[in-house]
């Protein structure tokens, strides 16, 4: 019993980073309802500079933290400028392709400056490494972090979007383009923002696996594949979907891993079956609607 | 003084024009109706004044400045507010937030607040369903808080893109007394569409009549509703 | 007079560009460009076999690359367990491959543009995993070593040019029966059927099975150029097919262009020798060049693959007197802008 507690919590833990980064699918599906296949090698990309800053910088840590999320904000708009813009009114699909295209540049950029060699990335300083007592059950606290921060996020999120007028022109801007720009909204400019959101969440959620994973370049790419599930299990539009999908995503992954004998490297085709069966049985995720008329 | 004037405006959606040389002048202040049947080209002249259709020729020019190629955001932020066909109500959002998108382009925090206040004067629902999702509105209601959201811009004139439309005609009359209102008290210059030549005209001091693209008939909203030839022949009563 | 949807002109250009490939090996090229062009002719194969899925289903793909492992691990099992001989295991390594597409074919039926898009891309992630998880069968992330493969006839080739020549012959041999499956009527009928529901009433074929079968034709040959792919190379593993494979596929399908002759030939070219051109220059994998490639592609077809199909479509017949088009449009997301037609706006 105190085993399959355990193993939620570690499940629970992983799924706040899945949950983390299918915040970001679910900003830009939101934005342009377009898939970015890229947002996985854009948090890989993060996570290397708060490594730079961490270990060769010698920053501290939550300092290097912030600077890594701000840094990756100004990149996703960036981004978004330079190669989105001129596919923003393209086909959904055209716009799959350039982040494919992204996705190698920023991941063969990566090996050149940092290589394919596997390195250690820390954890948050000043965690004790004992894991504290719950009823007789041993909790690791840097789980209960990773599920502290995952809920931070969508609390800031929330918050950003409900209650800041910057936070309701992106709404607008998403669901109402044409009559937001007769409002005076620079529409072209809140999709850029939507980017640089995404790029920083998708950046917490890189620092937070990088610990577990350890980094190289192509260590998100199993992540994104469990970030797309969880987002298409949660509802593709829905922020708190993504969310509870991802802690679904984690937990049943951690489960099968341990439980079912020589699954544990089929986790990936786990993956892949959850979208699969989703997308057939209930395209509009747990908390979308029944039936989508989508593209 | 015009504060808006086109000058043979032609403009097209793809390869497909729809207005072939349009030019009607809206003087400061006043209330000025285009009327016209479906399709012949009252939307996409709104649309060629806000800069939501693309131009293939002609000048317009508001407030002495051509405005082009500006973009609809720029031609909202020089205090144009286009009230679209279909209202443009942003659905999902409440009363309240469609209101706070209005004022988006304003600095002004006191005088937004100062607004806020007056738009519940006009309309004394907004006050009480300020949380309401402003799909559940009524069709009446949905035309008022667009037209309220409009004046959140504080705006020197206001294209409203066929009020009536749809509506109840004790409705039709409450917004064009407001409209009307609107123009008194604020000065705001008003450039509306209708279909309702009747209504329209009532409330307009000026009017145009536009057929397949091109002015057919100009003059005072006085004399077009009385000449019963013109009315026969452009306004269908 | 046309054959098989193409005119006498083209089939005269085929026939001299054939004529020179066959040459080529014995005057043109060295051993190591022989075995570069065999991966070519391997390749070509199965951007034909995407070809067919993307323009004449329309269905996009980001996951052939799934298909190739498991046809080039038929072969490679074939022989490690039971030691048949490569040239046996073709056929059947298409078959499995093909049967395997064909059963995605149905989930797929459900997921279209996007969601297909997605749901391939996830195959392809999985592919490399689960060949390493049965690793009793597949030998797991050590691969399977083959034999080195000598001409059986006696003609005097050497081993590249041998493999040159069986790939080429292959791949010929497909193309044409490709080309007899959809060019002409036949061809017609299908894009009929594609098109317009009333004509697949009509003419008895269903859309799904059409489409579930144009999954299976492209795993059947992206599964005979995964066997050639392990013959040639006399190794697989699973780090062979991993996700850029499946994607460099899709750059070729995409730089090729879906026409059915010269598309998977330029596009397995360029997937073929951009990286040994990106090792010189850059001494790095393909993939910022791949990278760079595709974005700036897209940039030059705003409207996607359809219309930079259109272009090409109308760029040749204004070469040629063929006056048939050669290549399909795919209907690979919606015609218009995303924005264009806004959601709830609470009207009248």
């Amino acid at each position: 019993m105190q085993g399959v507690v355990q193993q939620i919590v570690s499940g629970l833990a992983t799924g706040g980073v899945y949950a983390s980064l299918a915040l970001a699918l679910v900003l830009i599906y939101r934005s342009m309802e377009a898939l970015n296949f890229a947002q996985g090698e854009m948090a890989m990309f993060s996570t290397f500079i708060a490594w730079e800053l961490i270990t060769v910088v010698h920053l501290n840590y939550y300092l290097a933290f912030a600077i890594t999320i701000a840094v990756s904000i100004a990149g996703g708009f960036l981004i978004e400028r330079i190669v989105i813009r001129p596919v923003e009114k393209a086909p959904p699909l055209t716009v799959v392709l350039v982040t494919l295209g992204l996705f190698f540049v920023i991941n063969g950029v990566a090996g050149l400056i940092w290589s394919y060699v596997i390195k250690p990335f820390p954890g948050p300083p000043g965690f004790p490494q004992a894991p504290i007592e719950f009823g007789g059950v041993s909790v690791g606290l840097q789980d209960l972090f990773l599920i502290g921060m995952t809920v931070v996020l969508l609390v800031i999120l929330y918050a950003f979007f409900q209650y800041t007028k910057l936070g309701l022109a992106m709404r607008a801007a998403a669901l109402y383009p044409d009559t937001s720009r007769l409002l005076g909204v620079r529409t072209s400019r809140m999709l850029a923002l939507g980017w640089g959101l995404a790029a920083g969440v998708g950046a917490v959620s890189g620092m937070l696996i990088a610990p577990i994973e350890f980094l190289d370049p192509n260590m998100m790419q199993p992540i994104l594949l469990y970030a797309f599930a969880a987002a298409v299990l949660g509802g593709i539009e829905n922020p708190v979907g993504a969310v509870v999908g991802g802690f679904v995503v984690g937990v049943l992954l951690a489960l099968i891993g341990t439980y079912v004998p020589g699954a544990r490297d089929l986790r990936l085709a786990f993956g892949l079956v959850i979208i699969v069966a989703v997308l057939m049985v209930r395209p509009g995720g747990l908390f979308g609607r029944a039936h989508v008329a989508r593209v | 003084m015009a504060l808006l004037e086109l000058t043979d405006v032609q403009a097209a959606y793809g390869s497909v024009k729809a207005l072939h040389g349009v030019s009607l002048s809206v003087e400061e202040g006043s209330i000025v109706a285009l009327l016209g049947a479906n399709g012949a080209g009252k939307t996409t002249t709104l649309r060629a004044i806000s800069g939501t259709v693309r131009k293939v020729g002609g000048n317009v020019l508001y407030d002495d400045q051509v405005i082009n190629l500006r973009s609809p955001e720029d031609v909202a932020r020089m205090g144009i507010a286009h009230v679209p066909e279909g209202r443009g109500t942003l659905a999902q959002l409440t009363v309240w937030e469609n209101l706070k998108m209005g004022a988006y382009v304003r600095r002004d925090g006191a005088g937004v607040k100062r607004d806020f206040d007056r738009v519940v004067s006009y309309f004394p629902w907004i006050g009480q369903r300020r949380d309401q999702v402003a799909v559940t509105l009524s069709g009446g209601e949905q035309q008022m808080l667009a037209i309220a959201r409009a004046l959140m811009l504080r705006p020197r004139m206001m294209l409203l893109d066929e009020p009536s439309l749809g509506l109840a005609p004790l409705v039709v009359r409450d917004i064009y007394r407001i409209i009307e209102t609107i123009n008194r008290e604020e000065k705001t210059t008003i450039l509306l569409v209708e279909q309702n030549a009747r209504t329209a005209l009532s409330a307009a001091h000026h009017a145009y009549v536009i057929e397949v693209g091109r002015i057919a008939v100009e003059g005072a909203a006085t004399e077009l509703a009385s000449q019963e030839s013109i009315r026969r022949s452009y306004l269908g009563y | 007079m046309r054959f098989a949807g193409l005119s006498a002109r083209a089939w005269g250009t085929a026939i001299v560009l054939l004529v020179i490939a066959l040459l080529a090996p014995l005057f043109l090229l060295d051993r190591f460009n022989t075995i570069q062009f065999a991966y070519v002719w391997a390749l070509a194969i199965a951007l034909i076999g995407l070809n067919v899925l993307t323009g004449y289903s329309g269905q996009i793909s980001l996951g052939n690359g799934a298909f190739m492992a498991i046809g080039a691990y038929t072969t490679a099992i074939l022989y490690f367990k039971l030691k048949v001989p490569y040239g046996l295991t073709i056929l059947p390594a298409g078959l499995i491959a093909g049967l395997a597409g064909y059963l995605f074919g149905f989930p797929a039926l459900k997921l279209s543009g996007l969601y297909l898009a997605l749901a391939t891309f996830a195959l392809a992630l999985s592919a490399s995993p689960v060949i390493k998880n049965f690793d009793a069968l597949t030998n797991g992330h050590e691969g399977i070593v083959l034999p080195t493969v000598t001409d059986p006839f006696g003609f005097g080739l050497t081993n590249e040019q041998w493999l040159y020549y069986l790939a080429l012959v292959i791949a010929v041999l497909l193309f044409v029966f490709a080309r007899a499956m959809l060019g002409g009527a036949t061809g017609r009928a299908l894009r009929a059927v594609r098109d317009s529901e009333t004509a697949a009433a009509a003419s008895g074929i269903s859309l799904s099975q059409f489409k579930t079968m144009a999954f299976g034709v492209s795993a059947f040959y992206a599964g005979i150029a995964g066997s050639l792919y392990a013959t040639i190379t006399a190794y697989v593993s699973p780090d062979s097919f991993d996700l850029p494979l499946s994607l460099s596929l899709l750059v070729g399908m995409v730089l090729g262009g879906l026409a059915t002759l010269a598309g998977p030939v330029v596009g397995a070219a360029f997937v073929v020798w951009l990286p040994i051109f990106a090792q010189q220059a850059f001494h790095n994998k393909p993939d910022i060049s791949y990278g760079v490639i595709l974005v700036l592609l897209m940039f030059l077809l705003p409207q996607g693959i359809v219309g930079g199909v259109r272009q090409l479509l109308a760029w040749y017949r204004r070469r040629s007197s063929d006056g048939e088009p050669t290549a399909e449009a795919a209907d690979l997301g919606p015609a218009a802008p995303p924005h264009a037609a806004e959601r709830g706006t609470g009207g009248s």
